[in-house]
């Protein structure tokens, strides 16, 4: 039986930190989708109706027995299908992945007032016929079909939802629960699907190891990303990232709330050893805390920069085979820029299910320009020989990582004594206990 | 040509007036209104001065506690409620949700639209400045509008008043103040939009938004607007999930949210660009709620009832014209409260 991934998924992406320096401290690790199980991921390029979405697919087994049905809200040809590299979306996850930076206390005696400055600095076709006529005789219209790179293509009309669901099931695919349901209301609401499963022969002879990713072009008004299909078949929660590329700005939801997660907070520095399990457990406090019905803001940012880098921002070859198609195009002979001009991106996160995401995600564009970063940072103390008295400077450190050891445990929901014995307190022991009121241990 | 039908409505209900706010203070009012803790006082002032006067009513004063505030709320000026229920929904956006609301926009709202108002006022040669109307169309603008460009933010408190003095019928302005510019500048910026999915859907700040509002509403007599949109908005909407065989967890997630709840009770039902007549307003809250539905889930466009308010608002004189028979009703419903009549800019 073969397994039918009704979803936009995606492939988990293995990434390699860099370190770069930048203006706002040394930019020492990031947050990957790979540190999420079943991530999937979304390219969004929307300008007025036109979208490009580009899905990563995560499947992981047999590529024979593997096909996706993506509902599209509008017919489309085949022009309108190609197939990106992982590479785009591995660079995208990159260049917008919350970040860990650092910052090195200077000599307290040589620089005194410095720990106050950076105080306050931290605002920071193949076999196409022969199905053609079996989807004839179920009532479904296979409107085209086509190979494009390893992935043979359907688009599909099908009447009613019957009809689409028995010629799956016909071609032993394995249809997960309820999802007449879902097809039936889709196709109610005029959107076609087409069905991608993989061509071997075309696959071993181009070579590719890893499913690519899909693109597909068209002019809608609706800005939306279906979700729906995806819920039916996934163990569990689902991850999904959505990287919104727009000419004005930040992209949000319209029907769940967006919300920005705590960023430019200082964290202790032994974080910088276990940032992804720091920021996987802080993703899933705030989700809980926002009743599981939030779509999070990870990154909005100007693409022609960024500061700090966690990668190099895209360039326009790369952001024009996304889909980005106002970009400049070297090709034409225009002078190009060094770097992309006019494209806003917006890197949303969410973990969904059917109970707490019960509509598809409804987007739109802002007018919202202004830079947000999942920024977090780690402040060494001096650790030279000092010259002078450094009694007061001891003391400011000391309070800063007991501030520090605190936020932790708020953002991660982490034992705060366990984060207090991991932190090498400047002139040793950790605080007093009883520093703190008693009653903010009794109920902890 | 522009009529103070206010002044109609306040003489024929002189007892009303009375302790209604700021009614009783209306000459020290238009001098009043330099700066903005000045109008800030004259608020408070005109708020208290419902209070006071309701204490000093003989019938009330010995009454139970139900009927004591059962007189009281009849005292006081709706729209003190709803600058009161706004600016709790204010704070809570900005405390509890993280609206991102700057404060520079939402001063360059407040003391534009009261600029405006005044220049308004003595414009169209009104006896007295009334800051309240324009104060609440100052919320709901702040609320609503979101913008990082504080000279849009005044362009909407601009538009929002000068609407009110400029674009009349039948000496009733006709489009709602803040819908208008909520409209203009999100069609002609792309720099100006509606978050109106910021609220959430939590069930619970949903009821709590319904109940207050609906506070608000009951003091303005006007629910028949709200009602019936909210009714054919919901039918409408549990119809759709029944046609398409969706879960009714559709419906419902599209219903808890806090957008539209604040267009319906604090928008919509705004007793100045509604229409005169119970039967009118039924049928325009329905007539709204069909073509937000129709913006929002036909055509797939977002922000479907407040481009569906503006599209019907120029109806409203026709729906007057044609129903009549109840007009009277209007001038003289059971326990209308002066201020309602009021504030006609």
């Amino acid at each position: 039986m073969r397994i039918l991934v009704t979803a936009l998924a995606a492939t988990i992406t293995i990434a390699v930190s860099t370190t770069a320096q930048a203006f706002c401290g040394f930019y020492v690790a990031r947050a990957d989708t790979n540190l999420f199980n079943q991530a999937s991921q979304v390219v969004l390029v929307r300008d007025g109706d036109r979208t490009v979405i580009t899905m990563a697919n995560d499947f992981q087994g047999d590529v024979e027995d593997f096909a996706v049905v993506v509902p599209v809200p509008t017919f489309i040809e085949r022009e309108q299908i190609n197939i990106a590299d992982n590479a785009l979306i591995e660079h995208l996850d990159a260049y917008t992945a919350p970040r860990l930076v650092e910052y090195h206390d200077g000599d307290p005696c040589a620089r005194y007032d410095m720990m106050r400055e950076m105080g306050a600095s931290n605002a920071m076709p193949s076999s196409g016929a022969a199905l053609q006529d079996s989807g004839r005789a179920l009532g479904v219209t296979i409107e085209a079909s086509y190979t494009i790179g390893e992935y043979d293509i359907l688009i599909l009309s099908a009447a009613e939802s019957n009809g689409l669901i028995r010629w799956l099931n016909e071609n032993d695919y394995r249809i997960p629960k309820g999802a007449k349901r879902v097809v039936d209301s889709y196709l109610r609401q005029d959107m076609r699907f087409f069905v991608a499963k993989v061509n071997l022969d075309e696959q071993s002879r181009l070579g590719y190891s890893r499913l690519r990713p899909l693109q597909v072009a068209y002019e809608s008004n609706k800005f939306m990303l279906p979700i729906r299909l995806g819920t039916l078949n996934a163990k569990g929660k689902q991850e999904l990232y959505v990287y919104a590329l727009t000419r004005t700005g930040r992209v949000e939801t319209t029907n769940y709330r967006t919300v920005k997660l705590p960023s430019n907070t200082e964290v202790p520095e032994f974080v910088q050893q276990e940032f992804g399990d720091f920021y996987r457990d802080m993703f899933a406090r705030q989700t809980i805390e926002e009743n599981q019905r939030a779509v999070f803001l990870e990154y909005a940012w100007d693409m022609a920069w960024c500061d700090p880098c966690a990668a190099d921002p895209l360039s326009p070859d790369e952001l024009r085979r996304l889909g980005v198609y106002w970009v400049d195009d070297q090709s034409t002979g225009r002078i190009a820029s060094s770097r992309p001009q006019n494209v806003f991106v917006t890197r949303l996160h969410l973990r969904y299910d059917r109970t707490h995401f019960p509509e598809d995600l409804m987007f739109q564009e802002t007018g919202d320009r202004q830079n947000y970063q999942g920024r977090y940072v780690i402040r060494h103390p001096w650790q030279g020989p000092t010259t002078c008295d450094a009694t007061a400077y001891k003391t400011a450190v000391r309070e800063r990582q007991e501030r520090e050891a605190r936020t932790l445990a708020n953002l991660t929901g982490w034992d705060i004594d366990d984060i207090r014995n991991r932190i090498a307190f400047i002139g040793g022991a950790p605080p007093e206990p009883d520093e703190a009121p008693w009653w903010k241990r009794i109920w902890r | 040509m522009r009529t103070v039908s206010m002044a109609i409505t306040s003489s024929a209900h002189p007892s009303r007036i009375i302790g209604s706010c700021g009614s009783d203070i209306a000459d020290s009012v238009t001098m009043s209104c330099g700066t903005a803790p000045g109008r800030l006082e004259l608020i408070a002032t005109r708020c208290i001065n419902g209070l006071i006067a309701n204490e000093l009513k003989p019938d009330s004063g010995s009454a139970t506690f139900i009927s004591g505030m059962r007189a009281f709320t009849r005292t006081l000026d709706p729209r003190c409620y709803q600058i009161v229920v706004l600016s709790l929904l204010l704070a809570y956006g900005v405390l509890a949700l993280d609206f991102g609301i700057h404060w520079q926009n939402a001063a360059a709202i407040v003391i534009t639209a009261q600029l405006v108002q005044f220049i308004g006022t003595r414009a169209a040669g009104l006896a007295r400045f009334d800051p309240l109307s324009a104060l609440i169309t100052s919320l709901s603008l702040t609320l609503l509008l979101r913008t990082d460009v504080v000279v849009i933010a005044a362009l909407a408190a601009t538009i929002a008043i000068a609407s009110k003095f400029l674009i009349r019928v039948h000496g009733k302005h006709v489009f709602n103040p803040a819908n208008v510019a909520l409209v203009t500048l999100m069609l002609l910026s792309d720099r100006a939009w509606v978050s109106s999915g910021q609220w959430g859907s939590a069930a619970i700040s949903a009821l709590a938004l319904a109940c207050l509002g609906f506070l608000v509403l009951t003091r303005a007599k006007r629910a028949e607007t709200t009602l019936a949109f909210g009714l054919a908005y919901a039918m409408l909407l549990v119809g759709r999930a029944l046609w398409l065989d969706d879960p009714l967890s559709i419906p419902l997630h599209q219903l808890q949210n806090g957008a539209l709840l604040i267009f319906a009770f604090f928008m919509i039902s705004d007793p100045k660009t509604s229409p005169n007549t119970a039967v009118g307003r039924v049928l325009f809250g329905a007539l709204v709620a069909g073509i937000a539905f129709t913006i929002q889930y036909v055509l797939y466009e977002p922000h479907g009832p407040i481009l569906a308010l503006i599209t019907c608002a120029p109806l409203v004189p026709l729906i007057d014209g044609r129903i009549r028979g109840n007009l009277y009703r209007w001038q003289h419903p059971a326990g209308t409260s002066a201020g309602e009549a009021k504030g006609v800019y």
